[in-house]
């Protein structure tokens, strides 16, 4: 009995040593960081009042702007929509191939992985930069940047959830003499389902912000007249658009929220 | 009582978790013609030849960016702006986290009065709406050039996810726990300190190490609009043609933010 | 009639989980396959249909060997095979009728499967089966709703609805309260006797086989050591079966048997 205290006391000041030791690591790192970044408190105090006197720049939002981002906004969410689409179709087979206990053999594994991993490390910002060249600016580009990215997020989170699948189900199912399609179908998809509904939603979600930006590396969307805009400082306008973005993705948050519930 | 007896039945719907069938494929039409729309306002006025243009462009795209640039000069600019980019997370994160714990404290429910909650609330949601870059543009403008607006904007962009997620926490926190505290007679602060804090401090760390994660993934890119780190220097290597240093570049990044992800796996495992 | 010859598994990892099985099931028998965990009821079931692949040996369904057909034959006979698991094995977000209908699947195209649309008689007959099964009114029901009872009703539901030949059951009872699995027991006899198909169940209750069957087979360490009626199951056989002791030669002669009992 004492004995047992004295082990678990001793174990419990060494934790403690090395969570101070982490902590401390991790203030020294933020102190070096400022000083590389030669950052100045100075700055920060002068921040509150740059973006006090922005606001007042943008007040009153300049509402006369507001019927020409209707269109752009309408594109913005074309792309969201169409990426995601795309993304949705390109996952299935990449969550197959990267799921172990489905995938064929240990190269189709690797395939998969490779293309999940190579997806999801890049930023749709940059993906929007490569496809600006290889299909010209315009939201051709932007969608298939949203596609690209979002197959990896797809891919990898389906994956895991075939790989989570109880395989009793599917074995009950090609007990009854149904061909592989047929389990698939029954003995597999309905455990994924309300995964596949629910992440597709969900991205598509993340996808109407992203669309949101691409129009900064000429990849279309509402972003490129916010780029104007700011870059004109016709903060009135700027305002105008910020809002209207914060509209959208609300709405569409909202949207996502009530679909997913319905997905259960 | 009409003599019905027990009818084989011959018909079986599957029944829907829309009201009944006619709204859910109302809804399914509806969603198609959407999409089908989208489709249209996507591709429409796109040939089959811009994308097999698209596709031969790539080629050419990846025989110019490979070998990637090695020269010593460009390399040293690349790991200098690279550090930036990492310095610059760790500040955000540092300052959107030290944001974050009171507005989480003013968005949970059960510990504050109302208006202060619907304040936090609507904080939360601005920032968790708005893309990074597109509080790091207007920052630009409102500083200049350089890291500062890159900070910034990713500080801000912290403050809601964190303040979201810890408010939640906040808000499970057994209650059980703090009314024992309070039961001994301990002030408002002290019934924090000793009642709430313990419980939250775990998730707190994993949660810190999770969001520098995703900011140093954001420090990589916000320099596309001038909000320093490594992204101002693709984008001019970009805007140069200089497909070869880009390729030196993107690697640079992809190298940090696996980095960064197996970091932050490992920490969150070892705290949880 | 089912007939397995010299039925043997080796699984990769080196365990010999079956010896040398040959027996014969054939009639409305109602058998029940004691022996302890471990000793290869479950190698023994799962070899018929071929979830397990057996190692050598035969498995002859109605005069067909299994284990020599192709994989869309080995679909085929799998339809004349009714498969009941100790953990229901139910797909679990769909419907009790989806669940029942399931065991339909090997007769429709994979087009009808996709759109869920099932002929008329298999409608019929699963509205029966399920009336049968004491779950009539439930179909509409959600499979994760059920309680265990419920859920082992509907996997017995799924496996009667494919008309089979045989009816192999792997511990369905396990998984349940006493009350229930004498339930499920009794429901299982009433199949075998109406829809004249042999029953092959595995059960580790000695009770509930002895209760409920019309014979018992004893496997000890992948070997049938038993095989006869229930009254025939005396403490020196039990000893056989569940700790491996030998026996005195004239029980020796009942109870092992020579290449299968007819
Ligand atoms: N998938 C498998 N891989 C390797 N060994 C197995 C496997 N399944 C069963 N075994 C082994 O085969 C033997 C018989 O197992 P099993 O048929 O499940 O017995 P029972 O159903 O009578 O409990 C056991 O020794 C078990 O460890
Ligand atoms: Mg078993």
């Amino acid at each position: 009995m004492s004995v047992e205290s004295v082990t678990w006391e001793r174990h419990d000041r060494r934790s403690r040593l090395l969570r101070f030791a982490f902590a401390l690591g991790g203030l020294i790192v933020v102190l070096a960081s400022w000083q590389y970044l030669e950052l100045d408190l100075r700055d920060f105090g002068g921040a509150t009042a740059a973006f006090a006197d922005l606001a007042t720049r943008m007040f009153p939002p300049h509402l006369e702007y507001a019927p020409e981002i209707v269109a752009p906004l309408i594109e913005t969410i074309h792309i969201a929509a169409v990426g995601t689409m795309a993304a949705f179709a390109l996952s299935i087979p990449v969550a197959y191939l990267s799921a172990e206990n489905l995938t064929p053999n240990r190269l189709t594994y690797a395939l998969g992985k490779v293309i999940v991993t190579v997806s999801r490390s890049v930023h749709t910002i940059i993906w929007a930069l490569v496809f600006v060249i290889m299909f010209g600016p315009g939201a051709l580009a932007g969608t298939i940047a949203i596609a690209v990215r979002s197959v990896g997020f797809l891919g990898k989170l389906l994956g895991e959830e075939l790989e989570e699948i109880d395989a009793g189900q599917q074995e009950a199912i090609s007990s009854t003499g149904a061909n592989r399609f047929k389990t698939l179908l029954y003995g597999v998809f309905p455990q994924i389902k309300p995964a596949v509904v629910g992440l597709t939603i969900y991205r598509w979600d993340i996808n109407v912000r992203g669309a949101t930006i691409l129009g900064f590396v000429g990849a279309g969307g509402i972003g490129v007249h916010l780029y104007t805009a700011v870059d004109s400082f016709a903060w009135r306008t700027v305002a105008i658009i910020v809002l209207a973005i914060l509209f959208v993705v609300i709405l569409s948050e909202g949207v996502s929220a009530y679909a997913r519930t319905k997905a259960q | 009582m009409v003599a019905e007896t027990e009818q084989p039945r011959s018909t079986w719907h599957r029944p829907t978790t829309f009201y009944d069938h006619r709204v859910k494929w109302g809804i399914y039409v509806a969603l198609a013609a959407f999409l089908a729309w989208s489709l249209w306002g996507i591709l429409a006025g796109v040939g089959l030849s811009r994308f097999t243009e698209g596709l031969g462009y790539g080629v050419t795209l990846l025989q110019t960016m490979y070998p990637p640039r090695t020269e010593a000069g460009d390399l040293v600019r690349l790991g200098d702006r690279l550090l930036e980019s990492v310095a610059m997370a760790m500040v955000a994160t540092a300052i959107g986290v030290t944001i974050s714990i009171p507005v989480a404290f003013g968005a949970a429910q059960n510990l504050v009065s109302r208006p202060i909650y619907l304040l936090s609330r609507a904080i939360i949601s601005i920032s968790r709406a708005i893309d990074g870059l597109i509080v790091a543009i207007i920052a630009v403008m409102a500083f200049g050039f350089g890291p500062l607006a890159g900070i910034i904007a990713i500080s801000f962009k912290t403050v809601g996810f964190f303040s979201k997620l810890l408010s939640e926490d906040v808000e499970d926190i057994n209650m059980g726990s703090i009314e024992s505290v309070e039961s001994t007679g301990a002030s408002r602060f002290q019934t924090l300190v000793y009642g709430v804090v313990p419980q939250i401090v775990p998730r707190f760390v994993g949660l810190t190490v999770y969001r520098w994660d995703i900011n140093i993934r954001a420090s990589a890119i916000i320099g596309i609009v001038g909000a320093g780190g490594i992204g101002q220097l693709l984008m001019t290597a970009y805007s140069r043609y200089e497909f070869d240093y880009v390729a030196s570049i993107l690697l640079g990044i992809i190298l940090v933010v696996l980095l960064a992800e197996y970091v932050s796996a490992v920490v969150r495992r070892r705290v949880q | 009639m089912l007939e397995t010859h010299d039925l043997r598994k080796v699984y990769p990892t080196g365990d010999e989980a079956l010896t040398s099985i040959s027996t014969t099931i054939e009639g409305k028998e109602f058998v029940a396959m004691i022996g302890p965990s471990g000793a290869g009821k479950s190698t023994f079931v799962r070899c018929i249909n071929r979830l397990t692949e057996p190692t050598s040996g035969t498995v002859e369904l109605d005069g067909t060997d299994l284990t020599a057909l192709s994989s869309a034959e080995l679909r085929d006979a799998r339809r004349n095979i009714g498969m009941i698991f100790q953990e229901y094995n139910l797909v679990e977000r769909l419907t009790v009728m989806e669940n029942v209908l399931s065991g339909r699947l090997g007769y429709v195209s994979n087009w009808a499967a996709f759109r869920r649309k099932f002929p008329q008689e298999d409608i019929e007959l699963a509205y029966e089966i399920l009336e049968l099964v004491g779950l009539g009114g439930m179909e509409n029901k959600r499979v994760d709703e059920l309680s265990g009872g419920q859920r082992q009703r509907v996997g017995i539901a799924r496996a009667v609805v494919q008309n089979p030949k045989i009816l192999l059951a792997d511990e369905p009872t396990s998984s349940l309260d006493p009350e229930t699995s004498h339930d499920v027991m009794e429901l299982l006899t009433d199949i075998a006797t109406d829809h004249d198909i042999p029953v092959l169940i595995n059960i580790h209750e000695v009770d509930l086989a002895v209760g409920y069957a019309d014979r018992l087979l004893g496997l000890h360490d992948g070997e049938l050591v038993f095989d006869g009626t229930p009254e025939e199951l005396t403490d020196d056989t039990h000893g056989v079966i569940y700790r491996g002791e030998e026996l005195t030669t004239t029980e020796a002669k009942r109870a092992i048997p020579a290449g299968g009992r007819r």
